[in-house]
C-alpha cells in the first residue's frame, strides 16, 4: 500500500476517493433505510392514535373483528415469554460460556463450538414444530396444565434459540480478558473456580450483559415459532399461573392477522402501531446493549 | 488396455455431445408447446378481455382442498389452461378480491356488506357462486365420555361461561378452547352461528381464554394430544383420531351427528354454504370453468367430505 502509493499517486488518490464514496453511501443508505422504515411504520401506525380511542388502545381485550384493540395483553404477553426465556437462558448460556473458554481442554472446546454455532442456524420453524409435537405433550403430561401450548413451553423454546446467540457472544467477552488477570489470580493463590468466579466473570461482565440483550433482543422478535407453540388466547398473563397458560405475542399477532386486513383499515392501523411498539422497545433493548458495548471498548482501551 | 483409453474417451465425447443434442431439441419443443397455450387465447382475447389462460384462485382453507381438486380435474379436461389455487383464509381471498389481485376468491362466510362497497369501490363488484355446503363438527378428545351437547351449552363453554367438563356431564377437568385465527370464515361463523346462536344484536365473543391456532391441523393435533380440548372444524377436515359430538338445536330437540345425510336433510344444526366470488359478471372460461364446478365437479364435493349441493 505504502510503496504504491508513491509510485503512482494520481490513481491511488483517485481510487481511494471512490472507494471512500462508495463507502459512505453505502454506510449512510443503511442508516437512511432504517430511517425510512421507522418513518413507514409511523406513517401506517399512527393514524391509529386518531382511529381507536386511546381507553380502546390501552385495554386488556384482543378481538379485531369486533373493534376491540386492547394491546395489553399482547406486550404483557411478548415481554413474559422474552423474560422468562431469559431467565432459562441466562445461567444455561454463561455456565457453557465459562465450560468452553476457561474449563474445557482444547479437543472438547474444538467440538463444541462448531456443535453451537450449528444450533444457531437451526430455523425457528422447526423448533416450532419440534415444540409442537414433543414439549407441549410433556409439559401437558408432566405438569398437568390444561393444554401443553403455553407461555412456559415458548419460554423454553426461545431460550434454546437464543442459546447459541449469547454464548458466542459471551464467550468472545471471556476471551478478551487478559490473561494477566487469570496470571495474577492464580499467583496469588486462588483456585481456578475462584479467578473464574471472582475474577474473569466479572472482567467480562458488560460483554455478558451486551450477549444477553442480544439474546433478548432475538426473542422477542421471534414470531413463527411462539405462534407454534404459545396457543395464541389473547388473555392477560397477570395472576401467578399465567406462566403456564396460553398467551399471545405481539408478533404472532401481526404474522397471524397481517395477510386478512384490508389495507388502510383501522385494524391494519393497528397492527402498525403495534409493530411501532415493537421497534421501540427492541430499540431500548439494543441501546441498552450498545450502551454497554461502549463501556466496555472505554475499558478495553485502560489495558 | 492403452489402445482403449482413447477410443473410450471419444466414445465418452460422442455421447455427451449427442445428449446436448437431445437436450437442446428437447428444449426447443418444450418451449414450442409452451408457447402454444399463449396461441389460441389471442383470439378470444378480442371478445372477452381475457388475456392470461391462468385462473387466480385464493381464500379460505376450508375450501382450499376442494379447489385443488377442482382445478386439477378441470386442467385434464382443459390442458391449455393453468388454475392456482392459494389458501390463507376466507378473510385473504377477499381482500385479494377487493385488490383485485385474485379472479375467483373462495370464501366459508359471505362477504361483509361493507367488503362489498370497498370492492365495489374499487371497481370489482362482487358475484356470489355456492359452491358446496359444509357442516361444522364439534370434536372433543376420543377418551372425552361428553358424546352431546345441545347449541346453548356449545355457546357458554366458549364464551367461558361453563370451564369444567364435568358441568356438561364429563370428568372433573378444565376446559381448553380451540378456535381456528380470526380471519378464518369458519371463526366467523362460529361466532355468528354457534356462540350468538344466530341473534345479530348478541354480543358475545370468544372467551378471552380461547387458543387461536394458525391451521386446522394445529386444531386436530392438539385435540388428539389433549383430553381436556374442545375444538371446531369443517367435516371434511376430522379425522377418526378425534371424536365428533352431537349436536342439537336447544334441550327438546334431537341430538344429531354431523354427517352428509344429516345436513342435507337439514337436521344438523350448524352448517353453511361454501361460496366462490369472481369480480364482476364472469366471462369466458372463468365462466365455464363455475358452470363445470355447479354441474361436473360436485361429484368432488362429496369424496372430500363436503356436502354437494342439491
Amino acid at each position: 500500500m505504502a510503496e504504491s502509493s508513491v509510485t503512482n499517486k494520481p490513481r491511488r488518490r483517485w481510487t481511494e476517493f471512490a472507494t471512500e464514496a462508495l463507502i459512505k453511501v453505502l454506510g449512510f443508505s443503511s442508516i437512511g433505510i432504517v430511517i425510512l422504515i421507522f418513518l413507514f411504520l409511523l406513517r401506517e401506525g399512527l393514524p391509529v392514535l386518531f382511529e381507536v380511542p386511546l381507553g380502546n388502545f390501552l385495554g386488556t381485550r384482543w378481538y379485531p373483528i369486533e373493534d376491540l384493540y386492547g394491546i395489553l395483553p399482547l406486550i404483557l404477553g411478548s415481554i413474559l415469554v422474552t423474560l422468562v426465556a431469559i431467565i432459562i437462558a441466562l445461567p444455561l448460556s454463561v455456565a457453557t460460556a465459562v465450560f468452553v473458554r476457561e474449563v474445557a481442554p482444547n479437543w472438547v472446546r474444538e467440538i463444541l463450538k462448531p456443535m453451537i454455532e450449528v444450533m444457531a442456524g437451526i430455523p425457528s420453524v422447526v423448533l416450532g414444530f419440534f415444540g409442537m409435537t414433543l414439549i407441549a405433550p410433556l409439559i401437558l403430561q408432566v405438569l398437568g396444565t390444561p393444554t401443553g401450548l403455553t407461555a412456559f413451553t415458548g419460554a423454553l423454546i426461545l431460550a434454546y434459540m437464543a442459546l447459541p446467540t449469547i454464548v458466542s457472544v459471551a464467550e468472545d467477552a471471556l476471551d478478551s480478558v487478559p490473561k494477566s488477570y487469570r496470571d495474577a489470580s492464580l499467583a496469588m493463590g486462588a483456585t481456578q473456580w475462584q479467578t473464574i468466579w471472582r475474577v474473569v466473570v466479572p472482567a467480562a461482565r458488560s460483554g455478558i450483559v451486551t450477549a444477553v440483550m442480544l439474546g433478548m433482543g432475538r426473542a422477542i422478535g421471534e414470531t413463527m415459532l411462539v405462534m407454534m407453540v404459545t396457543g395464541n388466547a389473547a388473555r392477560l398473563p397477570t395472576t401467578l399461573d399465567s406462566l403456564f397458560r396460553p398467551v399471545r405475542t405481539t408478533t404472532a399477532t401481526i404474522a397471524a392477522e397481517m395477510g386478512e386486513v384490508a389495507q388502510g383499515s383501522t385494524h391494519y392501523h393497528v397492527l402498525f402501531g403495534l409493530g411501532i411498539v415493537l421497534f421501540l422497545l427492541t430499540f431500548i433493548i439494543n441501546l441498552t446493549a450498545a450502551s454497554t458495548i461502549f463501556k466496555k471498548r472505554r475499558r478495553g482501551g485502560l489495558r | 488396455m492403452a489402445l482403449h483409453r482413447p477410443i473410450s474417451g471419444i466414445k465418452s465425447k460422442n455421447i455427451l455431445l449427442r445428449i446436448l443434442f437431445i437436450l437442446s431439441i428437447l428444449s426447443i419443443l418444450a418451449l414450442s408447446t409452451a408457447c402454444q397455450p399463449g396461441e389460441p387465447d389471442i383470439l378470444p382475447e378480442g371478445g372477452n378481455g381475457q388475456q392470461t389462460t391462468t385462473i387466480e384462485n385464493k381464500g379460505s382453507d376450508t375450501l382450499v382442498n376442494l379447489a385443488l381438486a377442482w382445478a386439477e380435474d378441470y386442467a385434464e379436461l382443459n390442458p391449455n389452461l393453468s388454475i392456482s389455487v392459494t389458501g390463507g383464509g376466507s378473510g385473504t381471498g377477499i381482500a385479494a378480491m377487493i385488490n383485485g389481485t385474485v379472479d375467483i376468491a373462495n370464501a366459508s362466510r359471505a362477504m361483509k356488506p361493507e367488503e362489498v362497497a370497498a370492492a365495489e369501490a374499487n371497481g370489482f363488484p362482487p358475484m356470489e357462486f355456492v359452491v358446496a355446503r359444509d357442516a361444522i363438527a364439534v370434536v372433543v378428545h376420543p377418551s372425552n365420555p361428553v358424546d352431546e351437547l345441545t347449541m346453548k351449552q356449545v355457546s357458554d363453554i366458549y364464551t367461558g361461561k361453563i370451564t369444567n367438563w364435568s358441568e356438561v356431564g364429563g370428568e372433573d377437568r378444565p376446559i381448553v378452547l380451540l378456535s381456528r385465527e380470526s380471519n378464518s370464515g369458519t371463526h366467523v361463523y362460529f361466532l355468528e352461528n354457534v356462540i350468538r346462536l344466530g341473534d345479530k344484536n348478541s354480543d358475545l365473543l370468544f372467551s378471552p381464554d380461547t387458543l387461536l391456532m394458525p391451521s386446522s391441523e394445529g386444531i386436530s393435533s392438539e385435540v388428539r394430544l389433549n383430553p381436556n380440548a374442545i375444538g371446531y372444524d369443517g367435516l371434511g377436515y376430522v379425522t377418526h383420531d378425534q371424536k365428533m359430538v352431537a349436536i342439537a338445536q336447544d334441550a327438546n330437540g334431537s341430538y344429531v351427528l354431523p354427517s352428509v345425510e344429516s345436513v342435507n336433510d337439514g337436521s344438523y344444526p350448524i352448517s353453511r354454504p361454501l361460496f366462490m366470488y369472481t369480480a364482476g359478471e364472469p366471462t369466458g372460461q372463468i365462466k365455464e370453468y363455475l358452470d363445470w364446478i355447479l354441474n361436473e365437479g360436485q361429484v368432488l364435493v362429496l369424496e372430500l367430505g363436503f356436502v354437494p349441493l342439491q
